[in-house]
């Protein structure tokens, strides 16, 4: 095996700070897992270095999915999984919204494959982002009222 | 569901629409798509879902961690075990604990065998749609053989529940090995035997050669995985690049075809049922005959029987596991395994409750149904029901 899944973590971190010392906020280290908080003026720039920097090379967005922390603030949370598959390196980006009425940068025109997760999460969560193509609800019906998988929307529904 | 009507897509007067679905039998279940036709070419393909939206998700959160198990199993119905699988591998990272060795191996056996399942009712449903009747029924004759081997194992013949965090349900009962010896020893023939009727079929061959072609590039940025990745050249199988559930243990290939059409998608699956029986084989000689099938994990896993009878301990946890559940440390994970249909990623998130706060569901239908238009568009109408059946969909699984 050689490297090590943390070490190899380590150094992804650390290129993208070197190419811009700005460009995280905080990197998150669990069960052998690391997170690369991002903050959302950079989201865009920081995803493009992945995936074009040869070194890095993450030509894959796995999926991108949704999380409310209601009622604490920064209350949503986005999960970008990302893989390498010519290096075999994964790694997860989070990006922070505040708001009951969040608007956040869309990584389709980056990968083609965020469209339909964006629109999930849009669907769901009520999170809006800026630049997608087609921003409409995917799952439910057009005329739903509400985000289902908010904190405050409940399990059952509105009765 | 959007609101692709008939009247946003119309074109100035030359092209006509026609909508496709969501009741329709060659679309697997409720998927509808929305078709642009210039004559009978396809000139924009628009697919529409959520005709099944059930909200596992939003279930999941309502659940402990052992109960949204069984919401697994529902998310792709022609592959319970593989779900049961991405969802118990994610809790225990989540839980930093592992299964014994000998639920390990159970577990690789009892998937790859759900990968044949699933596959066998691929190319019994795809030969359908093509025209092919009697490969329907040879398949789902085989295929009936796994879920006897699956209700044999775990009581059950579809939603099996069977893998659980930290292990398996029960003990196997005495016997199985044999039976899936039987089973594995008549399959290699019976492909034989599908692939007598097919591979060679020129009209099987005129419907799927140089069909819905896609190029390495458009997969992987669409996200594609599982055979329509591989069949582009691309050889990523979450088995080997980040195996899981000690497949790095077993001697298997992963096949990849550098087409990108129909057919090629056809022989990789078929070729990937053989891969699948040659670790079977591998799984039944490793497995211990005796050995723990649950992680010894006091607080988590639930004792054993005997024990509560004069363990005090004992005792407590089972009544706490039973009527709280467990709470992993607050953290999220995420954790990716290859289903039949390609990459199925679980990410949990805990809040330190016995509750998981956010269960997602990565699944590869979902994904790669994206991709549809892009095999589509430009192409006969005809080839509409070849593409659809090529992307190997569950719509379950697209719209938990």
């Amino acid at each position: 095996m050689g490297e090590t899944e943390e070490s190899k973590q380590d150094r992804i971190a650390q290129r993208v700070r070197d190419w811009d010392a700005n460009a995280i906020a905080e990197v998150i280290e669990y069960r052998g897992e690391s997170t690369l908080v991002v903050p959302k003026s950079h989201l865009r720039r920081v995803c493009e270095f992945l995936r074009d920097s040869p070194a890095l090379r993450f030509n894959f967005l796995s999926d991108v999915s949704g999380l409310d922390r209601f009622p604490v603030e920064p209350r949503f949370q986005l999960n970008y999984h990302l893989l390498s598959i010519p290096h075999r390196a994964t790694l997860r980006l989070r990006l922070r919204a505040h708001g009951a009425d969040p608007v956040v940068p869309s990584v389709t025109p980056i990968w083609p494959t965020a469209n339909w997760h964006e629109r999930e999460i849009f669907d769901l969560f009520g999170v809006r982002f800026e630049g997608h193509p087609n921003l409409e609800r995917l799952l439910m019906p057009q005329d739903w009222e509400g985000y289902p998988l908010r904190k405050d929307y409940p399990v059952q529904g509105y009765r | 569901m959007a609101s692709t009507t008939i009247n946003t897509l119309t074109g100035p007067g030359k092209t006509m629409v026609l909508n496709m679905g969501p009741q329709h039998p060659s679309t697997h279940g409720v998927l509808r798509v929305v078709l642009e036709l210039d004559g009978e070419t396809v000139v924009k393909a628009v697919p529409e879902i959520g005709y099944l939206h059930t909200g596992i998700e939003k279930s999941c959160e309502a659940l402990t961690y052992s109960q949204a198990v069984t919401l697994t199993d529902r998310i792709d119905y022609l592959a319970p075990l593989s779900n049961n699988l991405a969802y118990c591998l994610a809790v225990e990272k989540l839980l930093g604990i592992e299964a014994p060795k000998r639920a390990q191996y159970i577990r690789v056996l009892l998937t790859e065998l759900t990968r044949i399942a699933s596959h066998l009712v691929w190319i019994g449903t795809h030969a359908i749609d093509l025209g092919a009747m009697s490969v329907f029924l040879y398949c789902f004759r085989e295929r009936e053989d796994v879920l006897k081997i699956f209700e044999m194992v775990s009581g059950q013949r579809m939603m099996t529940s069977y893998f659980r965090i930290g292990g398996l349900a029960l003990e196997p009962p005495p016997g199985y090995l044999d039976r899936i010896k039987r089973f594995v020893d008549l399959m290699p023939s019976r492909l034989d035997e599908y692939e007598d009727l097919l591979t060679r079929n020129r009209i099987w061959l005129s419907r799927t050669k140089g069909v819905g072609v896609i190029t390495a590039e458009d997969a992987i940025s669409l996200g594609v995985t599982g055979p329509t990745l591989r069949s582009t050249g691309v050889d990523y199988d979450v088995r080997k690049y980040f195996p899981y559930s000690r497949y790095d243990e077993f001697d298997f290939n992963v096949p990849i075809s550098t087409d990108g059409d129909c057919y090629s998608r056809y022989v990789l699956r078929v070729a990937e049922v053989r891969e699948s029986l040659k670790i079977v084989r591998q799984a039944m000689a490793k497995i211990p005959a005796e050995g723990p099938i649950k992680a010894d994990a006091p607080g988590i896993i639930a004792p054993q029987r005997e024990k509560m009878k004069i363990e005090m301990e004992a005792l407590i946890y089972h009544f706490k596991i039973y009527t709280e559940g467990f709470s992993p440390p607050p953290g999220e994970v995420y954790h990716r395994i290859e289903s039949p249909r390609g990459e199925l990623g679980v990410f949990v998130a805990s809040d330190g409750s016995p509750k998981p706060y956010r269960v997602k569901f990565r699944t590869p239908s979902f994904v790669n149904l994206q991709a549809l238009p892009k095999m589509i568009e430009g192409r006969l109408i005809a080839d509409v029901v070849t593409c659809i059946g090529t992307t190997d969909i569950v719509l379950g699984e697209v719209d938990r």
